[in-house]
């Protein structure tokens, strides 16, 4: 099949003929649709924001802001979206009203990505009884305004008003995600929608480069101009999708976008509610997956410490069947994994109960919408008596892969939870890891930081328990 | 009225449905357009061997590879002086283009510019201030401006101290990168759009390259999509290769750079070394302060050079010196060739006072905010250039009315409190003030011009030099247009800036779009309207000092009498032959500036300022929230509060960008590290503190400013040294009452954490802060 097809804007479009590797931002650009800017081209600064109609974890139709010049041209097949084109009908939307009263743009050229962020805010189930929410536009950056008057416009946006044609769409259920097997010439692009069928796939097309949510194949290939002769895309396979909280385990499919997961886990288990807040934006974690922050195996990724913490199983399937591979075991170098050829990552399995004292530390530049420079998981199990029974410390940053820091986690272990076991921890922990320098952040304080977020642990915890 | 009134961005509705058009929008409008993609040297610094494009020109859809042979004129778009060569045989600086395919399509030029080779042969490299000072490299002499004698004063100051700091640069980071499209039409002249600030310079450079009068080149600046300084002279070199590209292959050019290459290809903030001494009493008076500036102007000179001494003339912020010396270089490096941004070299000469005047309240043991404001100019005072100040209570005034309003004493001492219970977070809270002077001190940019446009129908358009983007300059424009036409915002229109409109214009810069095209548009719609008086007069039967014009209709300042409409009046002046276009013209009166003495009136008047900021910090990684802002400044009668305001609020958060979190990481071989928005961190709304209380300065008429305005562009920027010396205070809070506290800039969470570790250890930390 050779034909893509999507909506865009309300209308139905035949985008065939576009090559399998350019993005949704590109082709909109190309075909006019020129309201949707670029500004980074490696989802930092939201101008590329378009919002999808999608299914929401309760079944039912929503608008997800997502960032176009992360999303391939070939999963939009199938799919319905709006442009800031495509917000007013007649008069301005209110969200754009908004945004003229109080002064929301200056330059303007951020102003497109605000507003289909605001918009995709504006028709969120809940907003009426929290409020706004801030997170919603941290994905966007203004470089004139200084957000105050863009803040002040999210706060003051109306209830939706009856009769609104955008409401109304909402009410019938979201785009199917049907297979595709699109083609432009030699270049493939395959989504299938059974693991089944990814993981032949997979065996027929060893060469494939696997994509989820792009959110990191993508920035390479604006950036580093890599160009793929087939894609095998996992976002609509069923079984990758699942998310189940049992008893003796949270089970989360490697392609749930992380703000799924995000507002099904509440509070609990603590590593992970604190993680996702400060892992990227929105924008971000509507398409980002733990499948694909695994297999990546970035040494400042942010999910490994805090999976390491929680001794996360991490399930994979190939053409011979799926097996388990503790989180431990998975990194195996720099960007390096012991997933074999053909392998995908299923699942990640967290056991239960969780520690009972769980922390996640990010230390950045930025507090929202940043990459780590070091980040840290840390789990404890105390007893009763208050004696450390296990402990898993996690860094990510601080080597070639996140690791764990065993000998600082065996000084705690079987000893009370004290002020003197964490210097015992400190001292282990000191001499674990020779990190770099980078952009990000000297080797001195990345350093620093291994022990002193174990301060900021005792603090947090020890200190007032 | 239109005037003072606060109206949204003229283009507000533009911008949020996307309707609103920017350079790179109009491919779509230029059929059979070439892409260009550039080939950039990998090397700091390096002589080019040999350049071989071969595999490129055989791939589909390159149409052909622009090198030196192909510039028709000089090969050369240095805008202060030629030392900026368009097509190298030396590379200067790392990611330096050497040659640009043009293809079909993007995709097509990236792909082949991926596989030209570029021979070279490396050569050393210069990739600091140091090493720049320590080889004698440099672009300028140096440069002085001195008062009293500093050398004596300080031999005899009760108490003397001496600091060094370094200040790093800041990426423009406008959301819409550089953007140029270039067509030639059948009589061979070249029109140019192009994102820049400065058209006219975009023209002349265009010009130049290809050896053409300049009446041959018509650039547009359509609107940008921000610039702050770094497209008043950086937009050229890609104007200049999308027109070579034109001329050469007859087709429209298109030149983009996409985030990287706009950040390793085009120059920043300056970097700044500062070296200083400073004497003061036991109350801590300063007297006497001497300051050695160098800045990191980058491989070529650009505009160092008036940055430099606008860094000069900036050194005493809001302070009298009685005896100062500042001396200034600017130096020659192998880095992307540093240029304007917001506050042009203000707030790096700024910045070194504030530190010293920090130490001395550390050393005496004064509250910061104390001891800047004793030493605060007052009446009768003149800067350490001898321009008097007219208004030099005002920032005395401004200062007691933010203190009142931010409850400042009160706060401090429930911060005090806080911080007495709280051993791992402290808060810190401060407040500093600002001056900045208003003029360009290349006293010949401070003219513009005006053409105003009425049609027969009573519609008006306005052409000015200034260009859009986003400060609001439009706005304002058609705000003093339609008050001086007494007609209805919605009959004018603003035209987008071209160079076949209004010639030899200056660039939208200094602050000072607004004083000089306002002056000038307010000119050319007061020729008009005089006419139409006249017209409306006979009309009327009314003597044409009687009438008024107002809400698009003409009557008596009396009420009484017949009336007409302006639309009717505007008719009747062209069936009477009465013409209905007019120039306006404007110089700023007064200014004058003595380089060799050091002394004048280079600047027109001062904006003031302060701000109060309260943040708090995190022992154990460094990182700190922003948790409130309270600002007082002064735009003399605000033309326009809305965009006022946001200029108040934007300028400030750039500012905390650059002191806080954003830097910029070289690599030691002179590569940039930090070459996009994963690595370069802007302030998002995260940073934007929950409590922010911004108030424009009541009763503020500036006389011999456009209807009492003043401008509004830059000063806020510096209102954010605020935060920095909150940060110091809450890093100050974990060390009881310490002598010194060193802070480095930017104060990322890093360099905060070091600064407080430097104090937990006495002072003498093992350097492990290997910056
Ligand atoms: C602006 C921005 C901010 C970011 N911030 C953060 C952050 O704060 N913390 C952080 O950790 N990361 C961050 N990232 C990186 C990225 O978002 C995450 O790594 C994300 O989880 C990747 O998921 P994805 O589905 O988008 O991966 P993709 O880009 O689709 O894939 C990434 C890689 O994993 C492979 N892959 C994907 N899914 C599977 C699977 N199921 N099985 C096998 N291989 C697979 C792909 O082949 C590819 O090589 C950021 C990225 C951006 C653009
Ligand atoms: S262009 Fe910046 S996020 Fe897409
Ligand atoms: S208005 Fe210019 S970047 Fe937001």
């Amino acid at each position: 099949m050779s034909s893509l097809r999507f909506t865009l804007n309300g209308r139905e479009i035949d985008a065939s003929g576009a090559d399998p590797n350019t993005t949704l931002l590109l082709w909109l650009r190309e075909r006019g649709w020129t309201g949707t800017k670029e500004g980074c081209a490696e989802g930092e600064c939201g101008a590329c924001a378009v919002v999808l109609v999608r299914r929401g974890s309760d079944g039912g139709a929503r608008y997800v802001p997502v960032n176009s010049c992360l999303f391939l041209l070939a999963s939009a097949a199938g799919q319905e979206i709006l442009t800031v084109e495509g917000v007013a009908a007649g008069a301005l939307h209110p969200v754009q009203r908004a945004m003229v009263e109080l002064g929301g743009s200056q330059c303007g050229y951020c102003t497109p990505g605000f507003v289909m962020s605001l918009f995709a805010e504006y028709y969120r189930p809940g907003r009426a009884e929290e409020g706004f929410d801030l997170e919603s536009i941290a994905g966007n950056l203004c470089r004139c305004t200084g957000y105050r008057p863009i803040r002040e416009a999210g706060r003051g946006l109306p209830m939706i008003a009856d009769g609104d044609a955008h409401a109304d769409r909402l009410s019938r259920p979201a785009p199917a995600s049907e297979p595709v097997d699109y083609a432009l010439g030699a270049r493939r692009y395959f989504r299938p929608t059974s693991l089944a069928e990814a993981t032949a796939l997979y065996a027929a097309h060893p060469d494939a480069k696997v994509v989820c949510g792009g959110t990191d194949l993508v920035v390479e290939m604006n950036q580093r101009l890599r160009r793929f002769e087939t894609i095998l895309s996992l976002e609509a396979v069923e079984e990758l999708s699942g998310f189940d909280d049992g008893d003796d385990a949270l089970v989360i499919g490697a392609a749930v976008p992380l703000s799924e997961i995000e507002a099904r886990i509440g509070d609990d288990p603590p590593i992970l509610a604190a993680l996702f807040p400060l892992f990227s934006s929105r924008l971000i974690r509507n398409r980002a997956t733990l499948g694909g922050n695994l297999a990546t195996a970035s040494p400042i990724g942010d999910s490994p410490p805090a999976l390491l913490a929680l001794g996360a199983e991490v399930v994979v399937a190939g053409p011979s069947g799926e097996r388990t591979i503790p989180i431990a075991e998975l990194f195996t170098g720099y960007r390096q994994t012991a997933l074999a050829p053909g392998e995908l990552i299923a699942r990640v399995r967290i056991p239960k109960p969780y520690p009972s004292i769980g922390r996640f530390y990010k230390v950045s530049k930025r507090v929202h919408d940043d990459i780590s420079t070091v980040a840290a998981g840390f789990a404890l199990d105390l007893d009763a008596s208050g004696t450390v029974r296990g402990a898993r410390l996690a860094y990510g940053g601080v080597a070639a892969t996140p690791v764990r820091a065993t000998a600082a986690e065996q000084a705690l272990v079987g000893k009370p939870f004290s002020r003197e076991a964490i210097e015992d921890a400190k001292a282990k922990a000191a001499t674990a890891f020779t990190p770099m320098t980078d952009q990000r952040g000297s080797a001195a304080y990345r350093a620093a930081m291994v022990t002193s977020l174990l301060d900021k642990l005792w603090a947090d915890t020890g200190a007032t328990a | 009225m239109s005037i003072g009134r606060a109206i949204p961005h003229e283009s507000a509705e533009g911008h949020v449905t996307g309707a609103a058009l920017y350079t790179d929008d109009l491919v779509g409008r230029y059929p059979g357009c070439l892409h260009a993609w550039p080939v950039a040297g990998m090397h700091a610094h390096a002589r080019v061997l040999a350049v071989h494009a071969e595999d490129a020109l055989a791939m589909p859809g390159v149409v052909t590879v622009l090198d030196a042979k192909d510039v028709p004129g000089e090969n050369d778009v240095g805008p202060a002086k030629k030392d900026e060569t368009l097509f190298p045989t030396e590379i200067v600086y790392w990611g330096q283009p050497v040659v640009w395919v043009l293809a079909e399509t993007e995709e097509a030029a990236k792909m082949a510019a991926l596989t030209v080779r570029v021979d070279v042969e490396a050569l050393p490299a210069i990739t600091s201030i140091e090493q720049a000072i320590e080889q004698g490299s440099f672009h300028t002499e140096p440069g002085v401006i001195a008062r009293g004698d500093a050398e004596g004063a300080l031999a005899r100051a009760t108490h003397t101290l001496s600091g060094e700091l370094f200040v790093g640069g800041q990426e423009h980071f406008y959301l819409e990168t550089h953007a140029s499209i270039a067509s030639v039409d059948e009589a061979g002249s070249v029109l140019v759009q192009s994102s820049t600030q400065h058209p006219t310079e975009t023209q002349e450079i265009v010009a130049r390259v290809l050896d053409l009068p300049k009446n041959q080149v018509v650039v547009q600046s359509l609107r940008m999509g921000g610039a702050f300084g770094g497209k008043e002279t950086q937009a050229n070199p890609w104007a200049a290769v999308a027109a070579i590209g034109c001329v050469k292959t007859g087709r429209p050019v298109r030149v983009r750079l996409d985030r990287m290459r706009d950040f390793t290809m085009s120059g920043k903030r300056h970097p700044f070394l500062g070296r200083w001494r400073i004497g003061f009493d036991d109350d801590g008076r300063i007297e006497a302060y001497d300051l050695e500036l160098f800045s990191d102007g980058g491989f070529s000179l650009d505009l160092s050079a008036p940055v430099l001494h606008r860094a000069l003339f900036h050194a005493d912020n809001a302070y009298y010196v009685p005896h100062m010396r500042v001396v200034g270089r600017v130096c020659k490096t192998n880095a992307c060739s540093h240029t304007a941004f917001r506050g042009f070299g203000g707030p790096q000469g700024m910045i070194m006072i504030e530190d010293a005047i920090d130490r001395i309240a550390r050393d005496r043991g004064l509250p910061p905010s104390a001891v800047r404001e004793r030493n605060f100019y007052r009446a009768g005072h003149t800067t350490h250039y001898e321009q008097p100040l007219d208004q030099a209570d005002r920032v005395a005034r401004i200062w007691g009315e933010l203190k009142a309003s931010s409850d400042f004493e009160a706060r401090a001492g429930a911060i005090e409190a806080f911080n007495a219970s709280s051993p791992d977070r402290k808060r810190g809270l401060a407040i500093t003030p600002v001056k900045f002077g208003i003029s360009f001190t290349a006293k010949w940019y401070n003219q513009a011009a005006a053409l105003v446009l009425v049609y027969k129908d009573g519609s008006v358009q306005v052409n000015h030099g200034g260009t859009e983007m986003g400060q609001g300059l439009h706005t304002k424009m058609l705000q003093v247009a339609a008050h001086a036409l007494g007609v209805p915002l919605d009959v004018v229109r603003v035209m987008p800036t071209r160079t076949d409109k209004v010639p030899n214009t200056s660039a939208t810069a200094a602050s000072s779009g607004t004083d000089l095209n306002g002056a000038a548009v307010l000119a050319a719609c007061e020729t008009i309207r005089e006419r139409l008086a006249e017209v409306a007069g006979r009309v009327l039967g009314t003597d044409p000092g009687d009438l008024v014009f107002r809400d698009g209709v003409v009557a008596r300042v009396d009420g009484h009498g017949p009336t007409a409409s302006f639309a009717e009046v505007v008719s009747r002046a062209y069936f009477d032959r009465v013409p209905l276009s007019a120039t306006g013209f404007y110089r700023t009166p007064g200014i004058h500036f003595d380089e060799k003495a050091g002394r004048g009136k280079p600047f027109h008047y001062f904006a003031y300022g302060a701000a109060v900021a309260e943040v708090e910090v995190d022992r154990f990684t460094g990182m700190y929230a922003l948790r409130r802002v309270d600002i007082l400044h002064d735009v003399g009668d605000s033309l326009s509060p809305l965009v006022d305001r946001g200029q108040v609020e934007g300028g400030f958060a750039q500012g905390v960008g650059w002191l806080t979190q954003e830097e910029l990481w070289w690599a030691p071989d002179g590569r940039l590290g930090t070459v996009n928005a994963s690595t370069y961190k802007l302030p998002t709304i995260g940073e934007c503190p929950e409590e922010m209380h911004v108030t424009l300065l009541p009763r503020a008429t500036e006389p011999g400013v456009v209807h009492g305005s003043k401008a509004v562009g830059e000063p806020p920027f510096m209102l954010a040294f605020a935060v920095r010396e909150a940060l110091r205070e809450a890093v100050a809070a974990f060390a009881g009452r310490p002598k010194l506290v060193e802070l480095a800039s930017p104060a990322t969470a890093e360099q905060v954490y070091w600064a407080i570790e430097r104090l937990s250890r006495g002072g003498a930390v093992a350097e492990e802060a290997a910056q």
